[in-house]
């Protein structure tokens, strides 16, 4: 799974590159969670324009990552995202929490 | 209904086959003309089974993961996905939205929800030290061109 961070003011984007599953995902939850703390953002987006699938895993993930943020006293957003990973998301109720587009 | 193609697979629980098994039940059943829509739901209850089979069947070591996929005339798929793995105590619970036994790692607890809305149908059996058995029926909607 290919990850690419960029901060603009104190928003971090990350862009996902790669299928969002349990194996994939092991190794870019550290990595991004090390670059939130690094970097501290009020805002974080997770752009998912690489990523054409993704399993319950994959909303584990940003779950997971809005916890972080929140807690923090941040915000989230997820972008780009596949109809396939609409569907997954709207039907765990993610959009309740975050934009999902 | 006739059963007209069937395969089965198996391979060793290591996460890295999650995918490895999307796309080989994905390819078997493209025979059948799926929409993309249906493929990628296809692909996503594979997905959510292997990886329970995985992370909760075989939590405690490595074993073998089974597929079973038969296709039928009237355009239907069984899926069948097992495990020898620790199997579940109380099913009922294990499939209620957002439960998750997993207690360290983060899991969403969706898998079977995904796989209920994803499938027509979907049995779940287990025994408690013996293992797991999904199997999940989906109806594809019919072609007026098939292919021969």
């Amino acid at each position: 799974m290919n990850v690419t961070f960029s901060m603009l003011d104190t928003t971090l984007t990350v862009v996902l590159e790669g299928e969002l599953d349990h194996h994939n995902i092991k190794d870019v939850r550290e990595l991004i969670d090390l670059r939130i703390e690094r970097a501290r953002p009020s805002h974080l987006i997770m752009d998912l324009r690489g990523v054409p699938f993704s399993d319950s895993s994959g909303i584990a993930l940003v779950l997971g990552r809005y916890k972080l943020m929140t807690a923090a006293g941040g915000s989230m957003e997820v972008r780009n995202v596949s109809p396939q990973i609409k569907k997954i998301f709207l039907l765990s109720g993610v959009d309740k929490l975050m934009t999902v587009k | 209904m006739k059963c007209v193609n069937e395969m089965k697979l198996e391979f060793v629980s290591r996460s890295a086959n999650e995918g490895f098994a999307r796309v080989a039940v994905a390819a078997f059943v493209a025979q059948l003309d799926p929409t993309v829509d249906e493929l990628s739901e296809i692909k996503t209850i594979v997905s959510e089974a292997v990886t329970n089979s995985i992370v909760h069947g075989y939590k405690d070591g490595l074993g073998i993961v089974y597929i079973a996929v038969r296709l039928y005339e009237n355009n239907r798929i069984v899926l069948t996905v097992r495990d020898k793995g620790c199997g579940i105590e109380d099913v009922a619970k294990a499939m209620e939205p957002m439960y998750t036994s997993c207690e360290n790692g983060e899991r969403a607890g969706m898998g079977f929800t995904i796989m209920r809305t994803f499938s027509d149908r979907i049995r779940v059996s287990s025994r408690v030290g013996r293992g797991t058995r999904v199997t999940m029926e989906r109806y594809l909607a019919s072609r007026v061109h098939r292919k021969g």
